[in-house]
């Protein structure tokens, strides 16, 4: 039996056990093929078409829509896979209500755009149930580059590393491979293990090698990673969370939404996750989103998600706020947090209300919680790195830092979105740089 | 990925996948889009005589029809041959062929149906570089009036003759392109193969109106109050395109003789029908005229996925492979006997197949008040009319009836034995034998 949910504090199982089930499936039903192909049908195969250059990827997206029209969704997959080796996912995860779905000119037209990221997700889940792996490696070039981080970047980096015939060892913190994939992104959008078995997937190209639980910094230096091999390509991530800068924030039952997040996707019984009555997010971005709707689907009875600008300078996308909103989760907007207030552990937050130049106004707000996420912003850890442009890694458009034989890219590296198609780009642009690189003109 | 490479009666290309002559070809510009876009070889844009070339209208050109959501299911068209001057043309396929020397080139040749015409442009074709020509007997406005085009194509005498000629003046390989506005295809083929054409190719665009302004009260494209009739091509001649490939493929006297297959091709899939029906390659234009020369990638991974699937090494091991299946009405089997299965998981409740069946066909299909709707054996003659407009894909299907089980309609017990009209009982040239008895 559920518990009451108006019970307060920090606690597991506020829900009947079906009500995880329905809460944590596909937030999109994958398309079946009836319906693939009614939607596909709707593409215009537009020349030089927007959705293509609105990918950070360039997939040639009229293509594999064509493909799957003419029935063709292996040969779609392998349009997709060749720009974007994590095509999968990224299916699943991209905000494509920004990217191509934005400009998909029956979008502009008819505020009805052709359903790009759920046919690349069904191209793919075709050619992946089949466990079909459709690239091969070049013939072997002896070189070893080390990558760090498994993330979408690496892997990105990894698979095209090795498909040019390089081997590649794969460093990460973590005991599993994927990154944010793994570890970051709310469950609902990737179920049924999908980011592992989408690395298996990419694993199965051959010549990668994985060490997990093993951190840049702690275990290894980036000068042994030089000398060791021929490159390296860091994709570490951002691991370090930002700071909210309010009086009391050390109070328990204030964490971070990634760990939060982390927490969920790595449970093996999701209604194990103890969740607060009143929680409250600090943030505007997909984190935050994510972790809002997730503390609403475990059962949290007020989810308020607190963010210092207007809803339009959120990073989260409309359709991410509105699903947040369709779940419960109410948005303040305009307001910075002040003081955590609370015995030991949380018991209400203090915000205080900004105006647009997020100068103070002197009217604060507070709001009851025993559970505070923070999702504004992570940073990058980490010594002996390459020159930072700002506070990221500074790298040039093809990925490369100021030191020599390193490289860089994702949501460590400077320039683009930190998002999981850039992160795939960067390292995907990265390896054909250090391909270059390393074979001379013949390579 | 399957080897996709073509040798057509010699002409080698990387695909089978040509552009027909057409406005697509008509220049140096286009071709070596087309060649850059994939297209494994073009048939230039129909070339005249010396001298001043033709003149187009100044009005619209093209008429279409359009299915749902506008999509673009015939073209027809009333330009006619190159407008550009033939030396112009000569340099320019010059030029690319010198370029794309691995690319198949085609010169598209209309000149009047007169020796020394033909004889005098075939030595400036060979100059290019051309791999072969194809003799425009097809084109069906503007030049027909003039005595050439399906004029001569009509004519399966001239047919012969003009072959004979290009067989004379030139060694590059001859393809005649026949024109479908005849009664019987089979004859202006036989024509071409007794001429020596080395193949022949088909079809080219079908006399056609696509529809009248019903303002104006004048046909479509409408050039200042008038219009006349234009070549009809696109997705929905792909059927007559088929059956006529089919005929000259079955017909003993053309069997062997190359095709090269045109008419609507505009997926892989209507290439690889093309090909199973006899033709080694395909010509293709309305895909191109459509959604652009990149529509040729998606035929190349189609139909490579497709040979993977079958274990096919080269198109040439799946041209005419469906041929021998191609067969006249009275031998197929009467005994095979089919009956319409409606799979109620599928079934979405439209009532479609209910009111094709109920008021057009057999009354075959029941309907109960909650809208379910089911098949009546012993009604159902197997016509087929609820597939095809059921709306949901494999929601409706014909299921074999397996020999020994009854037939509910005829109460007749299904037999394995082969049987067809020539020896039906109800057929009276069967009987008309008996009293000779």
């Amino acid at each position: 039996m559920a518990r009451d949910v108006f019970e307060p504090g920090i606690v597991p199982g506020r829900l009947e056990p079906q009500s995880y089930a329905e809460g944590f499936s596909d937030l999109h039903p994958p398309l079946d093929e009836h319906e693939a192909l009614v939607a596909a049908d709707r593409c215009y195969f537009c020349h030089d078409a927007p959705c293509m250059t609105a990918c950070p990827t360039d997939i040639d997206i009229p293509l594999f829509i064509r493909q799957i029209a003419t029935g063709t969704p292996d040969a779609a997959a392998k349009t997709i896979l060749s720009q974007n080796i994590l095509g999968g996912m990224c299916a699943r995860v991209c905000p494509t209500e920004t990217l191509c779905e934005e400009v998909c000119v029956r979008e502009v037209a008819e505020g009805k755009p052709v359903l790009i990221g759920q046919l690349q997700r069904y191209a793919t889940d075709h050619l992946m149930a089949q466990g079909v792996h459709p690239f091969e490696r070049a013939a072997a070039t002896g070189k070893r580059i080390a990558v760090v981080g498994a993330g979408p970047a690496g892997l990105s980096c990894a698979h095209r590393l090795a498909m040019l015939g390089h081997d590649v060892e794969i460093i990460d913190a973590r005991p599993k491979p994927g990154g944010l994939n793994e570890y970051g992104i709310a469950a609902y959008k990737t179920p049924n293990g999908f980011a592992q078995a989408e690395v298996d997937w990419l694993m199965q190209i051959g010549g990668i090698t994985f060490r997990h639980e093993v951190a840049v910094g702690r275990d290894v230096t980036l000068d042994e990673l030089k000398a060791d091999y021929d490159a390296v390509f860091l994709g570490m991530g951002l691991v370090g969370v930002n700071a909210l800068g309010a009086e009391g924030e050390d109070k328990a039952g204030v964490a971070n939404a990634v760990d939060f997040i982390a927490e969920l996707r790595q449970a093996s019984d999701i209604s194990g996750v103890p969740i607060g009555r009143d929680v409250v997010v600090i943030g505007g971005g997909m984190t935050a989103v994510d972790a809002a709707v997730q503390a609403k689907l475990l059962g949290a009875l007020n989810v308020t998600l607190v963010y210092r600008r207007g809803r339009d300078r959120m990073n989260a996308s409309v359709f991410e706020q509105d699903l947040a909103a369709s779940k419960g989760v109410r948005i303040v907007t305009h307001a910075v947090p002040i003081a955590v207030h609370g015995n030991g552990s949380v018991r209400e937050i203090e915000f205080e209300y900004v105006d647009e130049a997020m100068k103070g106004t002197g009217q604060t707000l507070r709001l009851q919680a025993d559970q505070v996420f923070k999702a504004i912003g992570q940073t990058l850890l980490g010594e002996g790195l390459p020159e930072l442009d700002g506070r990221k890694i500074k790298v040039d458009g093809t990925g490369r830092t100021s030191l020599e034989g390193v490289w860089a890219g994702g949501d460590c590296a400077s320039g683009g979105d930190d998002l999981t198609v850039t992160a795939v780009a960067e390292g995907r642009d990265a390896a054909m740089d250090i391909h270059t690189t390393l074979m001379g003109a013949a390579g | 990925m399957a080897d996709l490479r073509s040798d057509f009666i010699g002409i080698k290309s990387p695909n089978p996948f040509w552009l027909a002559s057409a406005p697509p070809t008509d220049k140096e510009y286009n071709v070596r889009r087309a060649y850059e876009a994939g297209w494994g070889g073009v048939v230039w844009k129909t070339l005249g005589s010396e001298g001043p070339p033709v003149v187009n209208v100044n009005g619209p050109r093209y008429g279409a029809i359009w299915g749902a959501d506008r999509r673009l299911l015939g073209l027809n068209n009333i330009e006619l041959i190159t407008d550009r001057p033939l030396e112009v043309n000569l340099r320019e396929m010059k030029s690319v062929k010198r370029d794309y020397p691995d690319r198949a080139l085609i010169a598209s040749i209309m000149v009047p149906c007169e020796e020394e015409a033909w004889k005098a442009i075939l030595p400036h074709v060979e100059e290019t570089g051309a791999d072969g020509i194809e003799l425009n007997f097809g084109c069906p406005h503007g030049m027909a009036e003039r005595g050439m085009g399906s004029a001569v194509g009509q004519v399966p005498e001239y047919i012969e003759m003009v072959t004979r000629w290009c067989k004379m003046y030139t060694r590059m390989p001859v393809i005649v392109k026949l024109t479908p506005n005849i009664t019987n295809v089979v004859y202006p083929a036989e024509a071409a193969k007794r001429g020596g054409a080395d193949a022949v190719s088909l079809i080219n665009t079908i006399n056609s109106i696509t529809s009248v302004d019903l303002d104006l009260f004048a046909p479509e494209p409408t050039i200042d109050g008038k219009g006349t009739h234009g070549g009809y091509c696109g997705p929905a001649v792909k059927p007559i395109a088929l059956n006529m490939v089919a005929e000259i493929a079955r017909n003993p006297e053309t069997h062997g003789l190359p095709i090269s297959g045109i008419g609507g091709v505009t997926t892989w899939r209507d290439a690889a029908e093309f090909l199973a029906l006899g033709a080694g390659n395909v010509q293709v234009c309305t895909a191109a005229m459509t959604y652009g020369f990149k529509v040729v990638q998606e035929m190349i991974s189609g139909l490579s996925e497709y040979m993977d699937e079958k274990g096919l090494t080269s198109v040439d091991q799946l041209v005419g492979r469906a041929v021998p299946n191609v067969t006249d009405w009275n031998q197929l089997n009467l005994n095979y006997v089919a009956k319409a299965k409606i799979d109620q998981d599928l079934c979405i409740s439209c009532g479609r197949c209910f009111a094709a069946c109920e008021d057009t066909s057999h009354q075959a299909i029941a309907m109960s008040e909650d809208r379910t709707f089911t098949v009546i054996e012993e009604e159902c003659v197997a016509c087929n009319l609820c597939v095809n407009v059921c709306p949901v894909e494999d929601c409706i299907s014909m299921e074999e009836l397996a020999a020994g089980t009854t037939d509910l309609r005829t109460g007749k017990t299904v037999t394995p034995d082969y049987a067809n009209w020539t020896t039906h009982p109800n057929n009276p040239s069967v009987h008309a034998v008996e009293p000779a008895e």
